[in-house]
């Protein structure tokens, strides 16, 4: 298992870590100078961060971040709120760019090799390959067609055969497709909160993207819901790489290969989800699996 | 044994009695203050309604069949002569009428009357009402909402943005008079036209080299020249609402809507503006409605007092439609009820022409209402 274990990060030496993990927040630097001197990029990494420093304006968010995203697997990030999970997430397809301020001071998320940052990557070209899925299921008060041909749509793609195909397909791969090929044009507002969901992956996986971001999906959804989801993430990692944000602990142990846990917008570790859970090596790690704050 | 005291417990009396104090008249004093005024309004609107539907409806609508008096509607106004004989019997005609008659009184003729615009219909008003806020609603609405999105979607929020913001809402505060008489400068007298004779008092003319010049010289009184000014008029009313109604749209459409790769503008299109609309069209109509109802703003750039041809006689063609100056309800109100001496003849073109008027401006605001429902209905998060 570890040596087929993509990346790593800030797990040092126990003892080194020690140290930092006794560390305030201020003295984040320390932490994350370790990390980048033990940080080695996978071969398999579609997603790479190096180095990266992100800001609110003044405000620093997150801290010197490394951090190698292993293809077609699902990783999660958790962590308490405000430990900085959701703004590294955001910062894959740049829709962070919308927040007047924010920025990557320092350092680089690169994907599939490029550097997401530089002036020639075009934002359309890099979210039809990065899809995300929300935090509150947000379907356009629009048919369910038009919801998933709506990517499509945006990229310029009209022909009536090629948008019902593809709206088929996604839903099918929603599992989506059975409940509702007999009503497209219903209001996608009409749906459960689940299935409002899981169009908005079927929506979202439409422009047949590489990496599927998700940020919570299932923090407003019921448990019966949050295990079809769960399932659906499952079959969804058969083709894509998939991110995922959590609250919650059991749902990362559920459905991610890698864990990634975040604090004060630092990455105090990463490693396998078995791992994490079981045998953390940080002190932080294990007392937030253990649950001893949240 | 102790016996209880005697207050609470003798047999009959309820301990939970009132207690008296000057709390409660207080109380409904106040109440009766706040609810007459409500119905003091209440009584106003009321009788004003009353009083133009009991003196106006009998102009327009009749209890013998066909139950419409059409040619209210349909004519021009025109002179009302009142011819009197010496059995003091009256005649009320038309200027065509009129030598018909005087030719069968003969020397039975006693007193004639002329009272002007008071005869015929108001149909020459009604479509200048019409043509002018045709053109106020186009302007009005596309640079309204085009500001808006450039306001609450664009522009980043900071001094200057704030500054054009309040620029806005003091264009409300200016008044009506104040809006004509910038028409007149503006629009009526120096607006630019293309035209191959610019006239002597153009301020600019350039020479687009075919015989053709853009000349600063206005569009004379015209329904072009009041429409624009009606819609600066409105234009606070509808940056404001449509504003309000962009910042309505969930930010998660926008998010979503980026997120799957559309551009801001493809964004806007499609994932803002269409669920934005609702909100935008029933508070513009409610501005359209006021902007109809203006008498100084169009006074100076538009309305005439009286026009013997509706805009497409004569042989302007369709841009001559809108070169031209019109007659318009609440100016011609104005006219017959100021401007000609009032007597029981005048009163029918008055109060039928207000009913009109009335009946316009509520159909306005009921097609508002209705169209909210429904778009409501259908975008619903």
């Amino acid at each position: 298992m570890v040596t087929t274990y993509p990346i790593m990060m800030s797990t040092v030496a126990p003892k080194k870590a020690e140290s930092g993990v006794a560390t305030p927040p201020a003295a984040a630097p320390e932490v994350s100078e370790m990390a980048s001197e033990t940080s080695s990029p996978v071969s398999n990494a579609i997603i790479t961060v190096k180095d990266m420093d992100f800001c609110y304006g003044a405000k620093q968010a997150m801290f010197n971040v490394n951090l190698n995203i292993a293809t077609k697997k699902v990783t999660a990030f958790i962590g308490p709120s405000g430990c900085g999970k959701s703004t590294l997430l955001r910062c894959f397809n740049r829709i962070n760019d919308r927040i007047p301020g924010a920025h990557i001071s320092k350092g680089e998320v690169r994907i599939k090799g490029k550097n997401i940052n530089e002036e020639d990557v075009d934002l359309a070209q890099l979210r039809r390959q990065v899809g995300m899925v929300f935090q509150r299921s947000n379907p356009f008060p629009k048919s369910i067609y038009e919801n998933v041909a709506y990517g499509l749509r945006v990229h310029g793609e009209s022909r009536k055969s090629v948008l019902d195909t593809a709206v088929e397909r996604c839903l099918t791969h929603a599992a989506l497709w059975s409940e509702l090929k007999d009503r497209l044009n219903a209001n996608a507002m009409g749906l459960s909160g689940g299935q409002q969901q899981r169009l908005c992956i079927a929506r979202a996986i439409a422009t047949e993207p590489d990496i599927l971001l998700m940020d919570e999906p299932c923090s407003a959804l019921d448990p019966i819901a949050t295990s079809k989801i769960e399932e659906l993430i499952f079959q969804l990692s058969n083709d894509y790489t998939v991110v995922i944000v959590t609250h919650s602990m059991q749902q990362a142990r559920r459905v991610a290969d890698d864990t990634a846990f975040f604090y004060l917008g630092k990455l105090i570790e990463f490693a396998p989800t078995m791992e994490i859970f079981s045998n953390p090596r940080q002190k932080q790690t294990e007392a937030y699996v253990r649950g001893q704050f949240s | 044994m102790q016996t209880p005291a005697q207050d609470t417990a003798t047999p009959g009396t309820n301990p939970f009695a009132k207690q008296k104090s000057h709390r409660e008249t207080k109380e409904s004093l106040i109440k009766w203050t706040l609810r007459s005024a409500t119905y003091v309004i209440l009584i106003i609107t009321a009788s004003i309604f009353t009083h133009i539907f009991i003196r106006g409806a009998p102009v327009v609508f009749s209890l013998t069949p066909p139950f419409i008096n059409t040619s209210f509607l349909t004519k021009l106004p025109e002179t009302l002569h009142v011819l009197e004989d010496k059995q003091g019997k009256k005649y009320e005609t038309t200027p065509t009428g009129v030598d018909v008659i005087k030719k069968q009184l003969g020397d039975n003729l006693r007193n004639e009357k002329t009272i002007s615009y008071s005869g015929g219909g108001i149909l020459g008003p009604i479509v200048g009402t019409i043509l002018l806020v045709g053109v106020c609603v186009v302007v009005a609405l596309g640079l309204g909402i085009a500001s808006a999105i450039y306001l609450s979607e664009y522009a980043k929020q900071g001094k200057f943005i704030e500054m054009a913001r309040l620029a806005i809402l003091n264009l409300s505060g200016v008044p009506s008079v104040v809006f004509g008489l910038f028409g007149l400068g503006m629009f009526v007298l120096s607006a630019p036209k293309i035209t191959s004779h610019p006239l002597d008092r153009s301020l600019l003319a350039i020479p687009l080299g075919f015989g053709e010049y853009i000349s600063f010289e206005g569009w004379d009184t015209s329904v072009l020249a009041g429409g624009f000014t009606l819609a600066f008029v409105i234009l606070p009313v509808v940056i404001t609402a449509s504003e309000e109604c962009l910042k309505a749209v969930p930010q998660g459409f926008r998010e979503t809507s980026l997120a799957l790769g559309a551009t801001k503008w493809q964004t806007i299109w499609k994932c803002v503006l269409p669920f934005a609309m609702p909100g935008i069209l029933t508070s513009s109509i409610l501005g359209i409605a006021r902007a109809a109802g203006e008498t100084a703003p169009i006074m100076f750039t538009a309305a005439l007092a009286f026009k013997d041809k509706l805009p497409w006689q004569g042989d302007t063609g369709i841009m001559g439609i809108f070169t031209q100056s019109v007659q318009a309800l609440p100016y011609h109100i104005y006219t017959l009820s100021a401007r000609i001496p009032q007597n029981e003849y005048s009163e029918r073109a008055q109060y039928g022409s207000v009913f009109v008027f009335l009946v316009l401006v509520m159909s306005l605001a009921g097609a508002s209402v209705i169209l909210r429902r429904k778009l409501r209905a259908k975008y619903k998060w």
